[in-house]
């Protein structure tokens, strides 16, 4: 009788146990995204600032940027604001990539998440500038497109127009530099 | 004209960063309201701890929100509308578990433990009662 019952205790607790520790090992914050591996979603966003012209009153034509301009080359969004910690330990890998492979024909953009474009600008000039576009999002619309949660997340995109990968968090420049030359190396450029 | 376009763009992302809940200019649809909060009651807001869009007060869940009401609006059912939140965030998004896979646990754990507890219940009073019938039945032979 007695040995009976503790079997049954030990079918019972064992498995309730292996289940909570699965669980410890799991992170909760984690959201699985199911972009990578998917194109990724179109928008026209503005820049946040023209590209210099020089010229006072004549801006710049600051149209709207299209991803799917970029079809044909690999692209690297990056959503961040200035009230992202984060976003300043990142920032300067981003720049390192950005001056790197900008020459090899890598587009690199920021989209600005829920952020005044005031703070911003003040932003960059006290992290000493960004050598690519910021791209204003109103409403968010095209961050709840790309399913995030919160800044900073980097996303890298093919030529093909698809999301290869997604970073959540600040990436450093090894991860930059690995994902871009994977990219890089996975589709040669065919066409061009 | 560029101008003012970047004008307008700059004061739409000012508008959307200040909370403003009068946001909707003149009549508030209360039939699509109601629609919005149905739906957005069952999106689970991706900052917060287990709440859903519709009782965050976060930025993003308005944001999110609002994406709610436009597409309602724009004749997509609630359902499509769930899909669209799936497709971008994963199932996760969906507070209430979807019922298949390893998801039906969740459905199923709960009746298979009330059948087994109550299979357990009845045996003990199975047991109980017959002791306890026998006993009287022994007391009843005693008088």
């Amino acid at each position: 009788m007695n040995w009976k019952r503790s079997l049954v205790a030990v079918l019972v607790v064992i498995p309730i146990v292996a289940l909570f520790g699965y669980g410890l090992t799991r992170n909760p914050r984690e959201i699985p995204s199911p972009l990578p591996g998917r194109p990724a979603p179109d928008f026209a966003l503005m820049p946040m600032d023209a590209p210099s012209s020089g010229e006072e009153g004549v801006s710049a034509p600051s149209l709207p940027v299209r991803l799917s301009d970029h079809r044909g080359e690999v692209v690297v969004l990056n959503f961040w604001a200035s009230w992202c910690i984060p976003c300043r330990d990142e920032h300067p890998a981003l720049v390192a990539a950005a001056e790197r492979y900008q020459p090899k024909g890598v587009i690199f953009y920021g989209v600005l998440y829920n952020d005044s474009p005031d703070a911003a600008r003040r932003w960059l000039a006290e992290m000493g500038g960004q050598p690519y576009p910021t791209l204003l999002d109103p409403g968010s619309r095209t961050a709840i497109d790309y399913g995030l949660y919160g800044v900073p997340e980097t996303f890298f995109i093919d030529r093909e127009g698809k999301v290869v990968y997604k970073h959540i968090g600040p990436v450093t420049e090894a991860i930059l530099t690995t994902r871009i030359e994977e990219i890089l190396v996975g589709s040669p450029r065919g066409d061009a | 004209m560029k101008a003012v376009i970047l004008a307008v763009g700059v004061a739409l992302s000012l508008a959307s960063v200040t909370p403003d809940p009068a946001q909707s200019p003149g009549v508030v649809d209360t039939a699509l309201e109601a629609a919005t909060a149905r739906v957005a009651s069952q999106l689970r807001c991706p900052v917060c701890q287990g709440l859903s869009i519709q009782d965050s007060p976060t930025e993003l869940a308005r944001e999110m929100k609002d994406v709610v009401r436009d597409q309602l609006a724009a004749g997509r059912t609630p359902e499509e509308v769930k899909a669209y939140f799936v497709s971008k965030y994963g199932e996760w998004i969906l507070l209430e578990p979807q019922p298949h896979g390893f998801n039906l646990a969740v459905y199923l754990l709960p009746i298979a433990a009330l059948l087994g507890g109550g299979g357990v219940v009845a045996v003990a009073v199975r047991r109980w009662t017959r002791q306890g019938g026998s006993a009287t039945d022994e007391s009843a032979e005693e008088i």
